[in-house]
């Protein structure tokens, strides 16, 4: 069974001396760069086994200036979670490091996510769009994205 | 060259059966449509609900699902045309023999359905080909799929057979991937856009496609 959140904050921050997770009902807050450290203990760390992303996105909010990175982790092996990081990014600059080297399913995700997002991560071994073609310009999913008007023959 | 129908009739009841070339040949290709065997999204589910056992295709002689374009004169472009895979719609379309004809299945297909207002998705399939028969529907029901077909035979039978067979191979061209979607966004030869009478509002009509300034 996975720990009540609040353990399991508790937990990490004692394994992890000077990382603070900040508990927002569910969701952990982690700094970027915390991040890596923190998916390490979770991951490694055999009360916990978080050994599955299922599933890691971003979130545009283009008033605040703000692009959050979502993870939900399981654990394949102990047969629970999900647990939800939140990572918080400046949208200008968006960058966060790469759980690939961790994870390897989370490759695909992060092209998905630098892809419509334009999210950077770094120490991504291979870091390039995934679902739009190469020439494609801009990050659609972001919220400030103007769709081509398909009736100019141009484009 | 028309037949008179009374003397049709009478010479039947006699055992004499009188036809043209055209209709003899017609009535054999329009029962005995190929189609192509791809499917693009949910549509495709309808479209293999209607060549499995229960809606059966096979009686109106479709039943022949090709893989190869080279083989196949129906293309049922089934489900929603991205902007990825719309090359890819457009060169197949270009290898099938002629006489050729095209289903656009769907509201997807004919328009764009309901992602038309996206950044992935083309507005109809008939931006780059030519389409004879639209079917409406979110999907359209093996029934309207049918309803189609049953259109199409109609359609060829009404063409005169000679013409259509020395059709010459038409090449449409294939649009190429450029910074915000296709370019062109469409073929003049086959597709012009509707004119509107008033802009709509909400489209901001001076912003640029693509991403500003990020």
């Amino acid at each position: 069974m996975l720990p009540a959140p609040e353990e399991l904050k508790q937990s990490v921050e004692e394994l992890l001396p000077g990382v603070t997770l900040t508990l927002e009902s569910a969701i952990f807050w982690v700094t970027p760069n915390d991040l890596i450290a923190v998916c390490r203990c979770l991951k490694d760390t055999e009360r916990f086994s978080l050994d599955h992303v299922a599933n890691l996105t971003a979130i545009d909010y283009p008033a605040e200036q703000r692009m959050d990175v979502v993870y939900h982790l399981y654990s394949m092996a102990k047969k629970h979670g999900p647990v939800t990081l939140k990572v918080q990014l400046d949208r200008n600059h968006a960058a966060v490091p790469s759980l690939t080297p961790i994870y390897r399913g989370a490759e695909f995700q992060e092209r998905e996510a630098y892809d419509l997002f334009g999210v950077i991560f770094e120490g991504h071994p291979d870091l390039r769009r995934i679902l739009m073609w190469d020439e494609f310009q801009g990050h659609p999913m972001r919220k400030d994205y103007v769709p081509e008007d398909q009736d100019v023959p141009s484009g | 060259m028309a037949i008179d129908e009374g003397l049709q009739s009478e010479m039947q009841k006699h055992g004499v059966y009188v036809t043209t070339w055209d209709k003899l040949a017609n009535w054999g290709r329009g029962n005995s449509i190929w189609p192509l065997q791809f499917g693009l999204a949910c549509c495709a589910i309808e479209m293999i609900a209607t060549a499995a056992s229960r809606y059966d295709i096979a009686r109106f002689g479709s039943e022949i699902f090709r893989a190869s374009p080279r083989q196949a004169d129906l293309m049922i472009v089934a489900g929603t045309v991205t902007k990825k895979m719309a090359p890819q719609v457009v060169r197949l379309y270009n290898q099938m023999a002629e006489p050729k004809y095209v289903i656009s299945m769907g509201a997807c297909a004919t328009s764009g359905g309901p992602f038309h207002t996206g950044y992935n998705v083309l507005k109809g399939i008939d931006r780059y080909i030519p389409v004879d028969i639209y079917i409406p529907g979110c999907p359209p029901t093996p029934q309207a799929l049918l309803h189609g077909l049953i259109k199409l035979q109609g359609r060829i039978k009404g063409q005169a057979f000679v013409k259509a067979t020395a059709a010459k191979q038409a090449e449409y061209p294939i649009p190429e991937f450029g910074p915000n979607g296709l370019l062109p966004t469409y073929s003049p030869e086959v597709f012009s856009p509707a004119q509107q009478a008033t802009p709509p509002a909400q489209a901001p009509a001076t912003a640029a496609p693509g991403a500003p300034a990020a």
